[in-house]
């Protein structure tokens, strides 16, 4: 086997073979890390003529023996030190039969609450995600040190306050589950937000948290993580025509839609019903309102009321006045400007210092032929804004409705 | 797996209770402390006095000086500690949600250090 198909290989089971070899290693991350490397380099000149059956089963079989050998040398070690009858490592007796599907433990333990939230992205990324140290520095922007040092000390307080290596008890899991998808979407939105960074990086980083979500779903499909996975599908599938050439935002309502990614909304809208059984969480929800917009097939043929009805429900579940703000928009497009502006006008006091209250409000104004009040509170709103883009469109809607008003 | 469950909260609070509700709080310390004998995971566990009888002591070039007070001033106070056996972390934190100022205050979950001597 050529080496690239080896690397490839390893890319593909990485996750897999150290999640299994971490159990074997009683929840010591740093251990698994090293004995998995140990047996991609052993792979490496054992494959160079024949690849093994089962390529999977070879190395997590290699990496499980290298870290026994490696507790073993430790035990040793402190034989000598201590002249101490050692104890047997627990899960040296534990017989690897096939070879079974250890990541859901690996991702409950990255994402484990007790971990600062910074260090849960880092080791999800790094464990799961298979993105290397500099890399994910780089797309936080931290320097590799600083990254480095927060994956150890992630990894110390595992091993030191004896973090689980499990699956949480039934009890736990809907909230544990939370937080695993937390860290997802914040992966993602970290790359779609762009905010800053290398857009290598950032594209990188949705990539990733949509193959983890898909992961998450393999591994626990509930509704609500088929919910995040079409979620992200969505607002991944309009990548292309977010922006223009200049890169300038391009809104919803004026993208072309033949830019959209089809297949991986068809993707997403399969798994929009099952992700609505059973009252419909917030990312189902979210997910449901960008499904509405991606089956329309032009900006005019949008489902308003359907999408005003469908914020009203993520309303109820988790009230705020973003969300309030995207439902008073949905009802000035479903029922018309004079609808709407009430309600963005009772969200004053709320989002006074939010660009995008202001700019929804400018808008509604314009639409009302209200055009010296918009024109103002688009200068509110410019006042506010913080990317170059952004900047840039407000900019030429002043420009639009100063030109309206005096006409 | 041996941890350290250390209990802060507020003394005013305390104080501000009426006989009944720190009757009442007082009654679920001692049917925790019962109910974790019980269970097998207590090791030790002891209210501590007034943070105001507190006292610092650091070591500097050899040389000891002590000052009035608890390490950090801050809103909530060391009030008492639970030593107890769980077998990790999730066990433990479960345990300490059941220590009856976590409902008032905090609990610091700390694992023991064993040294191999």
């Amino acid at each position: 086997m050529g080496s690239h198909a080896i690397e490839a290989l390893f890319r593909a089971e990485r996750a897999r073979v150290l999640a299994t070899t971490i159990r074997v290693t009683n929840g010591d991350f740093e251990l698994a890390e090293e004995a998995v490397q140990d047996a991609f380099a052993a792979a490496v000149e054992a494959w160079r003529d024949a690849v093994p059956a089962e390529p999977r089963g070879w190395l997590v079989l290699a990496a499980r023996n290298k870290a026994i050998d490696a507790i073993r040398r430790r035990i040793k070690l402190r034989q000598i030190v201590a002249a101490e009858e050692p104890a047997e490592p627990a899960s040296a007796a534990t017989e690897l039969v096939a070879v079974p599907d250890d990541r859901l433990r690996l991702i409950f333990t990255c994402c484990h609450p007790a971990l600062a939230p910074e260090a849960q992205i880092a080791l999800t990324l790094r464990t799961l995600g298979g993105l290397t140290t500099e890399e994910i520095a780089r797309a936080f922007l931290a320097t590799p040190a600083t990254m480095a040092q927060r994956l150890v000390r992630a990894k110390t307080k595992i091993k030191a306050a004896r973090i689980p290596y499990e699956v949480p008890e039934a009890s736990q899991l809907p909230e544990r589950t939370d937080a695993v998808m937390r860290v997802i979407y914040l992966v993602f939105n970290e790359g779609y937000a762009a905010t800053a960074g290398d857009a290598w990086i950032r594209r990188d980083l949705t990539a990733e948290a949509i193959r983890l979500a898909r992961l998450l779903v393999e591994l626990l499909p509930v509704p609500e993580a088929m919910g995040l996975l079409a979620l992200m599908l969505l607002h991944d599938s309009r990548r292309d025509a977010r922006t223009d050439a200049a890169g300038d935002v391009v809104l919803l309502e004026d993208q072309d839609r033949s830019r959209w990614d089809r297949a991986q909304i068809d993707e997403a809208l399969a798994l929009v019903p099952p992700a609505l059984v059973g009252g419909a969480g917030p990312y189902a929800l979210q997910a449901a309102i960008a499904a509405l917009h991606a089956s329309a097939k032009a900006a005019g043929e949008t489902d308003w009321p359907q999408i005003a009805a469908l914020f009203e429900r993520l309303l109820q579940r988790t009230p705020s006045p973003v969300v309030a703000l995207n439902h008073a928009v949905a009802i000035a497009m479903a029922h018309g400007p004079a609808a709407g502006l009430p309600r963005i006008d009772a969200l004053r006091e709320q989002l006074a210092t939010y660009h995008l209250w202001h700019a929804a409000r400018a808008d509604l104004l314009r639409r009302l032929g209200r055009t010296a009040e918009a024109a103002a509170a688009y200068r509110d709103a410019l006042a506010l804004v913080g990317s170059e883009p952004e900047r840039r469109f407000l900019e030429r809607r002043i420009a639009e409705v100063t030109r309206a008003s005096v006409r | 797996m041996q941890y350290l469950c250390l209990i802060y909260d507020e003394e005013s609070a305390w104080k501000r209770m009426s006989e009944a509700e720190s009757g009442q709080m007082f009654g679920e310390y001692m049917q925790f402390s019962k109910d974790i004998k019980e269970s097998g995971h207590f090791i030790a566990g002891e209210a501590l006095q007034s943070v105001t009888t507190a006292t610092t002591v650091r070591v500097r070039d050899g040389k000891m000086t002590m000052t009035d007070g608890p390490f950090a001033e801050t809103r909530e106070q060391l009030g008492g500690f639970y030593l107890i056996e769980a077998k990790d972390l999730d066990e433990a934190a479960k345990i300490a949600a059941r220590i009856p100022s976590a409902k008032i205050g905090s609990i610091e979950i700390r694992p023991i250090q064993k040294f191999d001597m």
